[in-house]
């Protein structure tokens, strides 16, 4: 694909040609307009259609799961929840486009991601249920653990690709941040780092315009997030981030090039946070809610569902199949996720180094005294 | 057995004249020819071999793929080796300078420390960091930090600190063989200091600390750097008539009470030295809890002959700031050994 033409990097400072150095289209890249009709796109693939319905029925299946979680953080069940409602294209997008060696590095609002990729949706929501790990294991499904300080993830995702190439192993690692997140050190070392090493990394930033309260014009002064990548020699794109044709085939074809050894790539979706950051927050304090309407209009899922429909690949009986099916498992997590969960205090001793220190038995071995001493005394 | 490592073991069980320095080198060199998992990276470390010249040679003799220069940055050389250490490598990355280390010290404290324990040890990073530190080489500021206390106070972290090439080698292999992750503070100004001694990978154990001298008075607790002036002062001592017990700590994290508790409650009298600044310092923590588990032992409070809590001085002031032999035997006279009260107390 032209627009991932590999960049010289060794011919002196950056890139080789003109063409190098700057994005190759300014407007967001697009498969499908906002109504789903198709767009003219030199660029981009459209994807065959059984992946758009794939597309289509994840999303369906990862806003429900949103909206479920949301619900539970009402009563109680789950310690916060951030949403990602409004991002589901670049949520499933992205995932679809992985393969199975490939690795995922999410953020705290992916879980709709974690969960497309395979992870249990319970294990999914540990960490946010409160508890003191990850939920699941890494390298299940190659998903690494959610944590909340951001863009950290960043420079993880390029050693552990960067590895992979050196042990001679097919694997590209796709770290998700945020329009936040671009500002933060570590994703300024880490695309420089995956550029001067060409390691196997696909950035993709979901740009949903806030950071928490802050929007976008009060967190970079650049003429976008994915000029940031042009100015580490790493090759660099825009695209509608609610269009979720285009979001699959980009990283799809981002992945093909970083595996073929082209080096890093990174892609700005341009979407938006539909829901407050978190169930704690109040957007009315930093957002007219006229945007939101603006931006519901441009929902991914409707659009795509629109267009599915058009070419007669979806009718009102497999909508409503999927859409069952959805319901079906916001149920079960709803059952689930009303079982309170163990925690054992113990636990929190055990796990600090690979075999536990004198120090930690003691101290472990004090705590449950004291539990007891206290179970007693009730 | 292979031809390399027998004629290595042949080499290493002759006793040889080594700098700290050089017995670093060759633990990285042991490691990446015996571990072809092991990797060293990080700023200069590659074709010039490091700034303090410790990893010379290694990038001619492993190649540009294991041993290798990489940008000026930190956070991502720890961040870029968690995700390594994910993937089945075993990364020895080097902060060029102990100050220089602070880029990355969210990366060391939220993540390197932390993985293990969010993942249930699915996740386990065996990652070693190393970084020269302290003082008494005439560096400029940011040169001549002690930053172990950062470290130590993070759980899931180990703290090791090296006296002597020998221990150097030893508990540099050890490190890197160590499924956790080890802060490695390699003390710069004993870098060049010299050691008739056979290099041998088990000849320490990683996580206890040693009796380097016996004594019967005084316990006085070194680490890294102040263990040469801790041998010194044991040694002045001794023409006062003191018989002074000197350990070196090796591992601050964890620390091995059972050593310095066994010393103490033998001597009943503690100094603890290190060149950090007093307060807060790691010394606090050596004294508190060996007060808790001797008190009953102890003729005197434990002192701690530390750095002014002050920024690290200029080269021509350092000398003023670093403990010395005279301030430790200064400590030593301040030990209580006129209070004839306790003495009295025992004998009846």
């Amino acid at each position: 694909m032209t627009f991932l033409a590999p960049v010289g990097n060794d011919a002196g400072a950056g890139g080789g040609g003109e063409s190098d150095r700057f994005l190759p289209s300014e407007i967001p890249m697009a498969l499908l307009d906002p109504a789903g009709r198709v767009l003219p796109s030199s660029e981009l693939a459209m994807p065959p259609a059984d992946v758009l319905l794939e597309l289509y029925r994840q999303m369906v299946l990862g806003r429900r799961f949103d909206s479920q979680a949301t619900a539970l953080t009402k009563q109680g069940r789950l310690a916060v929840y951030p949403s990602a409602r409004g991002q589901e294209a670049c949520e499933i997008g992205a995932v679809l486009a992985l393969r199975p060696q490939d690795w995922l590095f999410p953020t705290y609002r992916d879980s709709m991601a974690i969960v497309a990729r395979g992870v249990d949706p319970v294990e999914a929501l540990t960490l946010l249920r409160g508890d003191w790990h990850c939920g699941y294991d890494p390298y299940v499904h190659n998903v690494a653990p959610q944590c909340t300080p951001l863009a950290t993830n960043t420079v993880h995702a390029v050693g552990l690709a960067h590895a992979a190439r050196i042990k001679g192993e097919d694997t590209v690692a796709l770290v998700m941040l945020g329009d936040g997140g671009t500002s933060e050190g570590d994703t300024h070392e880490a695309l420089n780092f995956a550029a001067v090493w060409k390691a196997p990394v696909v950035f993709l930033i979901q740009n949903n315009g806030y950071a928490i309260s802050v929007p976008l014009s009060k967190q970079t002064a650049a003429p976008s997030l994915a000029h940031k990548g042009i100015g580490y020699g790493v090759r660099s794109v825009k695209i509608d981030g609610n269009d979720p044709a285009a979001v699959y085939a980009t990283v799809d074809a981002a992945i093909r090039s970083a595996a073929a050894g082209d080096g890093p790539v990174l892609i700005e979706a341009i979407t938006y946070r539909i829901e407050a950051h978190t169930n704690a927050d109040d957007a009315s304090r930093y957002r007219d809610p006229a945007e939101v309407q603006a931006w519901l209009a441009r929902d991914p899922v409707s659009r795509l569902r629109a267009h599915l429909t058009e070419r007669g690949l979806l009718d009102d009986d497999a909508v409503a199949a999927i859409e069952s099916a959805a319901e079906d498992r916001a149920g079960e997590l709803r059952r689930r996720m009303n079982v309170d969960s163990e925690l054992d205090p113990a636990d929190l001793f055990r796990y600090v180094y690979a075999a536990q220190t004198p120090a930690l038995a003691r101290q472990a071995r004090e705590l449950a005294e004291e539990i007891d001493r206290a179970e007693e005394q009730r | 057995m292979t031809m390399t490592a027998e004629r290595d073991a042949v080499a290493a069980a002759k006793p040889t004249s080594i700098t700290m320095a050089a017995a670093l080198n060759r633990a990285l060199a042991d490691a990446l020819s015996q571990d072809e998992t092991v990797l060293v990276f990080g700023e200069d470390v590659g074709t010039l071999g490091g700034v303090f010249r410790v990893t010379d040679g290694l990038a001619a003799t492993f190649g540009q793929s294991r041993v290798f220069d990489t940008p000026l940055a930190e956070s991502a050389i720890v961040g870029t080796a968690i995700g390594m250490a994910m993937n089945g490598l075993r990364p020895a990355v080097e902060m060029q300078f102990d100050a220089f280390a602070y880029p990355a010290f969210e990366q060391i404290t939220s993540h390197l420390a932390k993985l293990h324990n969010r993942t249930r040890g699915r996740v386990s990073l065996p990652i070693v960091i190393r970084i020269p530190y302290g003082g008494g080489i005439g560096g400029v500021e940011h040169h001549c930090d002690s930053s172990e206390a950062y470290y130590t106070h993070t759980p899931g972290l180990r703290v090791v600190t090296p006296g002597t090439p020998s221990d150097a080698y030893a508990l540099l292999r050890q490190a890197i063989e160590c499924p956790d992750p080890v802060i490695f503070l390699e003390p710069k100004r004993r870098y060049w200091s010299k050691e008739t001694a056979v290099l041998d990978h088990r000849s320490s154990t990683v996580d206890r600390a040693v009796v380097r001298r016996s004594g019967t008075d005084v316990t006085l607790i070194a680490y890294g750097g102040t263990v040469a002036t801790a041998m010194e002062a044991a040694e002045a001592a001794r023409q006062d008539g003191r018989s002074v017990e000197v350990i070196d700590l090796r591992s601050l994290s964890p620390f091995d009470d059972e050593t310095v508790v066994a010393s103490l409650r033998r001597t009943g009298r503690a100094v603890v030295v290190h060149e950090a600044s007093q307060f807060g310092g790691y010394g606090a923590e050596v004294a508190a809890r060996l007060s808790e588990q001797c008190f009953h032992y102890l003729e005197a409070p434990i002192l701690r002959v530390a750095g002014f809590d002050i920024p690290y001085p200029p080269p021509k002031l350092e000398q003023h700031h670093l403990p010395s032999v005279d301030r430790i035997l200064d400590a030593f006279d301040r030990l209580q050994w006129e209070d004839t009260s306790t003495l009295e107390r025992r004998s009846t």
